[in-house]
């Protein structure tokens, strides 16, 4: 009985600090490079304006910045919300009758490679300009496709050996779902959730450029270039960044506590 | 043999795809009430196939076979059997109680009967202590405990079971042909074992049914008339021997000596 393997135990503060320190002092290197070398390589300002620079135009914009930040952040998480959960449904569908879903594939593989931000302007004149909708579908249609090729893949790489068992029960398909396809799939729609999250940020930013309402984010990105205001243009652009960062790290963690029994999360490796 | 057929085979062929692999040819097999079955063959004779078409998993291509005095279709729908494979095949989202509760799920046994009756599977394993593990914490034989515990778990009358020792180390197999023993002789159920090991066959069966590849059909039926309960000493007994040997010479005979292609 001594063949148990326990659980990897906490790691403890000093392994954290020694895991991330590097990652740290890159960082660190990085945003001194950007203050200071710049500057002396001679990159004008409206190429990358310095640090300080672009920290000041944030301060100083801070509440439209801000604001601007959580419409467009409402954009893409609409579209995230919709586009992922069409595509599960979908990819549920799919599964289930496998000469739709022989079907429907090549389709809908061939329309994941479409660049579909190119379609942002027609939206616009589809659902208005001033319409978040404008936004939020370019953002949901860029969810859709990972969503919809992880989760049925995810749904039908089950052993057949599971499903055996299953049938030995006369279980009938919606227990097999429930029970079996969707818990394996799990893994693969968080890869996927994690990819829609960025997407749905890219959706909704490039949704923002062809024209939206003057507070979005996108817009304000836009109007600061025009403006030659490249410092607000940056705090922008970083307040974007930050978004898309946290989306992400909220739907990783996420991933930490749904999938607590999959092998790449009881490992500790990412 | 038993007047009181679990299984009864009669003149099953099967068929593979359209030009035609026969794994099964004209197969007549009667397993009795209480009975420990071993098919044992070379590869590609049929036997796990076999195995699938007594628990409605692969249908025959002809023939007629009755499981509980059923068809085996009915058999399947009524829960009449509990299946181990060569890998556990637990699910890995769910702990080690989870996993042998799922059948006891899917029948709609209330929580209080399930966990009652998961407890009892536990002791019957010998796994109390691990019922909040998850799969990837267990050995490879703590992982196939578990699995006997949820096949037995709604007290099925038959046990089927695919190379379950198969994948284990010697040590560990050895262990859990005493444990299955053990249990066998507890809950009263009929076993058909499917190996590739002989010296396993005649430790566990009360019959071995020796089986020929290309066509796959039964060549022999060997008896084994080693005392219950068996222990240890049995495997150092001469009788085991002398049934070892026949069980090897009959698998000659049937030409599991020729080279074999990979399954």
């Amino acid at each position: 009985m001594s063949t148990i393997a326990q659980p990897v135990a906490e790691r403890s503060g000093t392994d954290h600090v020694r895991k991330w320190a590097p990652a740290l002092v890159v960082f660190g290197i990085g945003l001194a490079a950007w203050q200071w070398l710049l500057p002396v390589l001679g990159v004008e300002r409206y190429l990358l304006p310095p640090l300080s620079d672009v920290l000041q135009a944030f301060w100083d914009n801070r509440s439209e910045l801000l604001n601007a930040g959580w419409i467009t952040f409402k954009e893409a998480f609409g579209g995230f919300l919709l586009g992922c959960s069409v595509a599960f449904l979908l990819a549920l569908v799919l599964a289930r009758w496998r000469p739709f879903g022989n079907a429907l594939m090549p389709y809908m593989i061939a329309a994941n490679a479409v660049p579909i931000v190119a379609f942002a302007p027609i939206t616009n004149a589809w659902f208005g300009t001033l319409s978040p909708w404008s936004k939020i579908v370019i953002a949901a249609v860029l969810c859709f496709f990972p969503v919809l090729v992880n989760t049925l893949r995810g749904l039908t790489s089950v052993r057949p050996e599971s499903l055996e068992l299953m049938r030995s029960y006369a279980a009938p398909q919606r227990v097999v779902f429930a029970r079996l396809r969707i818990p394996t799939s799990l893994p693969f729609v968080f890869t996927a959730l994690k990819i829609a999250s960025v997407l749905a940020m890219i959706g909704a930013v490039v949704g923002d450029y062809f024209g939206g309402s003057t507070e979005a984010l996108g817009v304000q990105i836009v109007s600061s270039v025009s403006l030659a205001q490249y410092e607000t243009a940056w705090a922008a652009i970083l307040v974007a960044s930050l978004i898309g960062i946290a989306f992400y790290a909220t739907v990783a963690l996420a991933e930490r506590l749904v999938l607590s029994w999959h092998p790449s999360i009881r490992a500790g490796v990412e | 043999m038993s007047t009181e057929a679990v299984v009864s085979a009669n003149g099953i062929s099967k068929t593979f795809g359209k030009g035609g692999v026969t794994a099964l040819e004209n197969i007549d097999l009667e397993v009795g009430s209480g009975e420990f079955v071993s098919l044992i063959g070379p590869s590609g004779c049929g036997k796990s196939t076999l195995l699938r078409v007594i628990g409605d998993l692969v249908e025959p291509s002809s023939g007629e076979i009755l499981v509980n005095g059923k068809t085996a279709h009915r058999a399947r729908l009524d829960r009449d059997y509990g299946i181990v494979f060569q890998a556990a095949v637990l699910y890995d989202w769910r702990t080690v109680t989870k996993n042998i509760a799922l059948p006891l799920e899917l029948l709609d046994w209330s929580r209080a009967r399930r966990t009652a009756r998961v407890a009892e599977m536990l002791d019957l394993v010998e796994l109390n202590g691990f019922e909040k593990h998850y799969p990837w914490q267990l050995s490879g034989g703590m992982q196939q405990r578990v699995s006997i515990a949820r096949a037995l778990s709604f007290s099925p009358a038959l046990l089927l079971m695919d190379e379950p020792f198969g994948a284990l180390d010697e040590m560990t197999r050895e262990r859990l042909n005493a444990e299955l023993l053990r249990i066998w002789a507890e809950i009263g159920s009929t076993v058909i074992f499917v190996t590739h090991s002989i010296a396993e066959a005649v430790y566990l069966s009360t019959r071995v049914v020796v089986m020929s590849a290309r066509p796959g059909r039964i060549t022999s039926v060997i008896p084994i008339d080693l005392a219950q309960p068996r222990t240890f000493e049995t495997r150092e007994d001469p009788r085991f021997f002398e049934l070892v040997t026949q069980v090897r010479e009959a698998l000659h005979a049937g030409g599991a000596d020729a080279e074999e292609p990979a399954e």
